[in-house]
């Protein structure tokens, strides 16, 4: 059979083009940018090469930049392990089989699909100080001293933050979990049960061992999100209070917002050079999986 | 037998706890979306005094909703269309002629799963093509940022299709045009619709995008909208809380359609190990 004839190329070629041009090249570009002055200026004043002067800029200067930098990071940690570890365990305990299951996926699910920009604003009035849903109930069942300012005071936004985060996304990481359960061989527990296993046995020596591959998509998905979180923060923040919750892509849209394109790029570009240093890691994990 | 129906109990409570965690929020605003102003500006669960349904009359014409769900729909619906077709195309030759550079050019599409997209280049990009401010565009940049996820969900997905297919199509006189449309895709559309779901509502949701590359409020889809509408109106939360509904409801009809494949989907890699 003639390869050449029946996987015509340009079935390739097409996509490639598109998204070379719109996803790639751009972000290449970006890194060239990084090294010059272009803001919204530069069309007066023409393009002018400063060498490593964004980045010296980014690390050195009073703006905090570094402290986004440090926020991308921490949120990409902390909002993985809320999600993951509770839905985990509720993985488990759906597990077994209860009575309308179906239905309890379906409800935990759906946050995860909802545009970020309502989830932030319906967030916004239940952190209402005076009359949003989360201090209101908090009163009624007589836990009034728990009561904050969720999304203004300096110690508890970030917990704020994650505990959105977690509304939205716990369902989802969940849903990948279940499957990986769900295909895990009854005969597996039957054995290690005869063996004597208690739970924690089990837990320990069925079903993570059994679990690596959803463990590890929900990883890439978590990791990669985290690193480029953006929505959440500009709706329900927007970095405030101060620049408390400011992280990279936060600062890359006000730097891009004020006309200092060159800053915003040099930042991007600490991203992508983040993003790729884990995603070469992850990929190389995977090519290796394949060819066992 | 007690002991499991005890466990089984415990188990429904933790459920309906976690579910009522999820639809409070749901609740809030849908009862709110009915109320006065300053009803609504309380925000308690209780039902309205009266039912204000010109609330939604009102912001449809007020949050230019009209525009935003026809531009929402255009981009979630032409891109999709757009990038799930050119991804299987790209996914089927990839994954059928193994050669060097196909090995290679599909790992260039799967570091997109990674990296971030510069969109501040991407502006300069589109002053360079003419594109600035243009559906087209828009349409374009959602259709690239997919295409690493749907090149690597078909791919696998390709594998499980028989090669004697393809034989048996080209030894019946088949061109690789009508192959791969008439025998390759049929057999694929359970990963294709999923696909194709998951990012129609990836791009439904999406604010980041739009964002960046529309000024002219002509070109918002609905996130945007509402963001704007927020922004000019905060304290008119029954209004706000109307225009989220109406934003809402798109993504959960076809969240509730096609639930089977979207849970199929995104588990597919999964279980697969």
């Amino acid at each position: 059979m003639n390869k050449k004839k029946i996987y015509p190329q340009w079935f390739v070629i097409i996509p490639l083009i598109i998204y070379a041009m719109f996803f790639l090249f751009p972000s290449l570009l970006g890194v060239f940018y990084s090294f010059t002055d272009w803001s919204s200026r530069t069309a007066l004043n023409g393009l002018h090469f400063v060498g490593l002067d964004n980045y010296i800029e980014i690390f050195t200067s009073n703006k905090n930049y570094g402290s986004g930098i440090f926020n991308t990071f921490r949120f990409t940690i902390i909002s993985n392990v809320v999600k993951l570890i509770p839905a985990f365990f509720i993985a488990v305990m759906l597990k077994g089989g209860l009575k309308g299951k179906g239905a309890y996926r379906t409800i935990l699910y759906l946050p995860s699909i909802l545009p970020f920009v309502i989830i932030g604003l319906v967030f916004k009035s239940i952190f209402n100080y005076n009359t949003g849903l989360l201090n209101t109930a908090l009163e009624a069942i007589g836990l009034g001293f728990l009561k904050q300012k969720w999304l203004s005071d300096l110690g508890v936004v970030w917990t704020s933050i994650f505990g959105v985060d977690a509304w939205r996304g716990i369902g989802y990481v969940m849903t990948i979990f279940l499957a990986g359960l769900n295909s895990i061989p009854q005969d597996y527990y039957e054995a290690a049960e005869i063996d004597g296993a208690n739970f924690w046995h089990k837990l320990r020596y069925v079903t993570l061992p059994m679990m690596k591959g959803s463990i590890m998509i929900n990883l890439v998905f978590g990791v990669t999100y985290g690193l480029k979180v953006f929505d959440i923060i500009y709706v329900l923040t927007n970095g405030g209070p101060g620049h408390a919750t400011e992280v990279i892509t936060t600062y890359a849209f006000q730097l891009y917002s004020n006309g200092q394109y060159g800053m915003s790029t040099a930042l991007n570009s600490i991203l992508l050079v983040i993003t790729a240093i884990i995603g070469i890691f992850i990929v190389k994990f995977m090519s290796r999986k394949e060819t066992e | 037998m007690k002991k499991k129906r005890v466990a089984n109990f415990v188990k429904t409570i933790v459920c309906l706890f976690m579910s009522l965690i999820v639809l409070a929020p749901f609740y809030m605003v849908v009862i709110n979306s009915f109320k006065t102003k300053n009803e609504a500006a309380r925000m308690s669960l209780g039902l309205p005094t009266e039912w204000m349904f010109n609330n939604y009359i009102e912001v449809i014409d007020k949050g230019n909703l009209v525009q935003g769900f026809f531009n929402s729909l255009c981009y979630a619906g032409i891109s999709t269309v757009l990038g799930v077709v050119l991804c299987s195309m790209a996914a089927f030759v990839l994954s059928r002629k193994e050669t060097k550079l196909n090995n290679f050019l599909y790992y260039f599409f799967l570091c997109g799963l990674f990296f971030p997209v510069n969109y501040v280049t991407l502006v300069r990009v589109f002053q360079w093509m003419n594109l600035t401010n243009t559906r087209l565009g828009i349409v374009l940049v959602f259709t690239s940022s997919m295409m690493p996820f749907c090149v690597f969900t078909i791919y696998s997905f390709v594998q499980s299709v028989p090669v004697q297919m393809d034989e048996a199509a080209v030894i019946d006189g088949a061109g690789p045009i009508s192959l791969f449309f008439k025998v390759i895709m049929p057999l694929m559309k359970p990963t294709l619709v999923t696909c194709f779901i998951l990012e129609f509502m990836g791009v439904w949701s999406d604010f980041l995008t739009p964002l960046y590359l529309s000024s002219k409020s002509k070109l918002f889809p609905m996130t945007m909208a509402v963001y704007q509408f927020f922004g000019k109106n905060k304290n008119y939360w029954n209004y706000i809380f109307a225009d989220i509904v109406l934003t809402c409801i798109p993504v959960i009809i076809v969240y509730l359609l096609g639930q089977k494949y979207i849970i199929g989907g995104i588990t597919s890699g999964a279980v697969k190990e």
